[in-house]
């Protein structure tokens, strides 16, 4: 008989993890809480740095796990430890009893409007990344549609680098999605002014630097070293940005059109959640604890438990594939050893 | 104004305001030095500047202040550059430092802001 | 601006407000800036909505401004707030209501000081006892009384003889609300509506007919800062950061602010006329300035009281206009005109800012 692994999340690391299972002869079982695949990356439009449209990941990913056994809108109900392995009840009423379990329970983005003075929900023309991306999607937003745009502004690091707001991690793909989508935003406002308030530019993959020198020169993108402080509305409807230009070392304020707040990632609390039906830690910055942030990345302490993508941490999308492939080896070790 | 009898007044915002700062003229340094706006502030043409130490001229503040509107001020750092190039020598992202000195001279030199 | 999503942060910072046996201790300062806003506290808590409203002429200052001011060191002030429990305690209350928001911030900060320390809540307990015998409780419940009133503002609406609306045209007025930077910004849980977009003013507004405005600087101080006017040569800070403010709310033109500070209506009060006369510019119509009011102040006026028995006289700029607005009647021969009918001097009229 096939060994059965059971995927948490119909992300792309899911999806991923599903292909290269079945590729090994494996039985893999999704269970995804929502009602379609993909995750996060459906709901993007164009991913950095060479602006691959998010689509054909997710179809191509879709496509390749054909073989799979698939539930959408399905969540887990409990799972019990036996002796040597786990019986997952799920919420649509089917037991699966399993030896591996693939946590690709993913991450959240960082509610904007906790930052409540930055006036995400309270000022119109304060949108999110997200709110951004569904826009390139759609063309779709009430905010931005029929606008005339002149100045827009981006705050990187929202809910990331933020005690007060219980994320102190770097979200890392903040900075490198803000370059893009101002560079996105260019295109289409091509008059626009856009200004980038970040607290250090963290662009640490292939081809970042490129984007980033490429935004200031070919784009004409304004970088200002300095937290926002606080947003306010005007009689006109427009946002006012404070910040300060750490570098000038004086305040600086600015009115905008549009402001976008780069939501960091979060550990989703139905990873959590559902690591707590196993006792699985929790680490410091609030995402699943793996056995070890080297050489073990995609282990759990617990014997036939897996993770893989951003449950452990935020990662960009190619790091996320390449955890799958990684947990999929290990799991395929693993059983090989039985 | 009139005469004020309190013995204090009131200040000017010393916030940069930027919906108040003319671009036009650093635009058209733009168009003739594109790596005008690739300084990433990594301060090495100021640590090396023969002049900062004496001086406070820093090529790096001299970019912001006329980013930000702050003409006169990048001015009178620039009046004590000796064009002596160890900025375009050091600065990791190539900008050649030293024509965009003259550049600037020569853009903003036409206002009246020396 | 998007409403409900004021609506959604004022939910989540809801303050338990006692119903009623309240010890209450007033302000250093408000009685000589607006000598009847606690007057007719009073007078509302006890004579109108009839609640046990306890005050004590044994109380002191709660050192706040010596503190702000880097004057007295923080066990003194400690020890000071020590002693009015120990007064409360001896009465017999458990729910204290400050008059003051320096003092409701003095309190929220010390006893949050006692929760994280015990050890130093023991020694104060020491000294206390040393200087003056005394032993308290803690309070169970802390309010400013500003809360309280947030808490009746439908009761006081549904007794109103007026309503924060334009006789003439039927609009609502436009009300700037200015918070007390020492009432959430140092504990946003402790306020109505939390330190962001607090509610407090601006429920009252919104239940005696106004309309609240949000302009840009609107969290900003209103240019008091202790130190920034207490010492002379930093006048020019304060007045600054006033100035700023009204810079703010100038397009919006606003009919009225309501505060629930002492200091923030006194200074959005004075500054306007020094504005005025260093700049020559005046910000409500006709030259006038934007009158500027305690709560308990505009509690009184919806609620009938005679404007002159609010002391609004002691005003720097002009309310006359603003009672026309609303059609509040008043008598213009007797607003100089103290207790009993006495004369109490007409002042001096600025030149640049209309008075009368």
């Amino acid at each position: 008989m096939k060994e059965i692994v059971v995927i948490i999340g119909g992300g792309i690391a899911g999806l991923e993890a599903a292909s290269k299972l079945l590729d090994l002869g494996y039985s893999p079982i999704i269970v995804e809480k929502s009602g379609r695949l993909g995750g996060h990356v459906a709901r993007w439009n164009r991913l950095f740095p060479d602006m691959t449209p998010a689509a054909d990941i997710v179809s191509e990913l879709t496509e390749r796990t054909k073989g799979a056994n698939i539930f959408l809108n399905t969540e887990i109900s409990f799972i019990n430890r036996l002796r040597d392995s786990y019986n997952i009840k799920l919420s649509n009423g089917i037991s699966i009893n399993t030896s591996y379990i693939l946590f690709t329970t993913g991450f959240s983005l960082f509610e904007a409007e906790k930052k409540e003075e930055y006036g995400y929900g309270v000022y119109d023309q304060v949108i999110t990344n997200g709110d951004l991306e569904q826009w390139f999607n759609t063309g779709e937003d009430h905010r931005i549609s029929g606008k005339e745009i002149g100045h827009i502004g981006f705050v990187h690091c929202v809910g990331s680098r933020d005690e007060k707001a219980r994320n102190s991690q770097c979200s890392k793909v903040c900075c490198i999605t803000a370059i893009k989508q101002a560079i996105e935003l260019k295109e289409k406002f091509p008059d626009a002014e856009i200004w980038c308030f970040y607290m250090d530019l963290r662009l640490f993959g292939k081809k970042f630097e490129d984007f980033y020198t490429k935004a200031q020169r070919d784009y004409g993108i304004h970088f200002i070293r300095g937290r926002v402080s606080e947003v306010s509305e005007n009689i006109e409807g427009k946002v006012i940005v404070k910040a300060e230009d750490t570098l000038a070392g004086k305040p600086i304020k600015i009115t905008l059109d549009l402001l976008v707040l780069m939501s960091g990632m979060v550990c989703s609390q139905d990873s959590t959640k559902t690591a707590g039906m196993l006792s699985l830690p929790v680490d410091s910055d609030g995402f699943l604890k793996s056995s070890d942030n080297v050489m073990h990345i995609t282990s759990s302490p617990k014997n036939g438990i897996f993770y893989a993508g951003a449950c452990t941490g935020p990662k960009t999308v190619p790091e996320t594939l390449a955890e799958a492939r990684s947990a999929v080896l290990e799991i395929h070790s693993h059983i090989s050893r039985k | 104004m009139m005469e004020n009898i309190f013995g204090f007044s009131i200040s000017p915002s010393s916030a940069i305001n930027m919906d108040k700062v003319d671009r036009a003229l650093f635009e058209e340094l733009c168009r003739v030095e594109p790596d005008a706006v690739r300084c990433m502030a990594c301060g090495s043409c100021s640590a090396t500047c023969p002049a900062a130490a004496f001086s406070g001229m820093s090529i790096r503040k001299v970019l912001l202040c006329l980013q930000r509107g702050k003409e006169k001020e990048a001015f009178r750092m620039m009046s004590n550059c000796m064009l002596c190039g160890k900025c375009t020598m050091v600065c990791p992202r190539g900008i050649n430092t030293r024509r965009l000195v003259l550049s600037i001279s020569r853009i903003y030199g036409k206002e009246d802001t020396k | 601006m998007i409403y409900q999503g004021k609506q959604k942060i004022w939910s989540e910072y809801q303050k338990e407000i006692p119903d009623d046996k309240w010890f209450y201790v007033r302000s250093c300062i408000r009685q000589n800036f607006f000598p009847a806003s606690e007057k007719m506290l009073m007078e509302i808590c006890r004579n109108i909505l009839k609640k046990d409203f306890y005050e004590t002429e044994h109380h002191t200052t709660c050192g706040g401004i010596a503190y702000h001011c880097d004057t007295i060191p923080q066990e003194t002030a400690m020890t000071i707030v020590a002693r009015q429990f120990a007064l409360m305690t001896e009465a017999g209350y458990e729910n204290y209501v400050a008059s003051c928001i320096t003092s409701f911030g003095n309190y929220t900060e010390i006893l949050q000081t006692w929760h994280e320390f015990p050890e130093l809540e023991a020694r104060i307990r020491e000294m206390l006892w040393k200087a003056c015998r005394k032993e308290f409780n803690k309070p169970k419940y802390l309010a400013h009384s500003s809360d309280l009133i947030y808490k009746f503002r439908n009761l006081i609406a549904e007794k109103a003889k007026f309503r924060l609306v334009n006789r003439e045209t039927g609009e609502p007025l436009r009300v700037v609300e200015h918070i007390g930077c020492h009432y959430a910004k140092m504990f946003p849980s402790k306020g109505v509506g939390g330190a962001e977009y607090p509610y407090v003013l601006a429920g009252m507004v919104e239940s005696w007919g106004g309309n609240v405005i949000d302009y840009p600087e609107r969290r900003h101080c209103c240019g008091y800062g202790f130190r920034q006017y207490h010492i002379k040569a930093n006048r020019g800070y304060s007045i600054s950061n006033t100035h700023k403010k009204f810079e703010s709310m100038e397009p919006y033109r606003p009919d009225m602010i309501i505060t629930n500070c002492p200091g923030c209506p006194y200074f959005l009060d004075r500054w306007q006329y020094v504005i005025a006369e260093m700049e020559g510019k005046t910000y409500g119509a006709g030259g006038f300035g934007i009158p500027v009011f305690t709560y308990e102040e505009v509690a009184g006026l919806v609620l009938g009281y005679d404007p002159w028995d609010l002391g609004l006289q002691l005003h720097q700029v002009a309310v006359e206009p603003l009672l026309d607005k609303i059609g509040i009647p008043y008598r213009p021969e007797d607003k100089y005109k103290g207790l009993d009918r006495k004369d109490i001097m007409r002042p001096g009229l600025p030149e640049n800012m209309k008075c009368f």
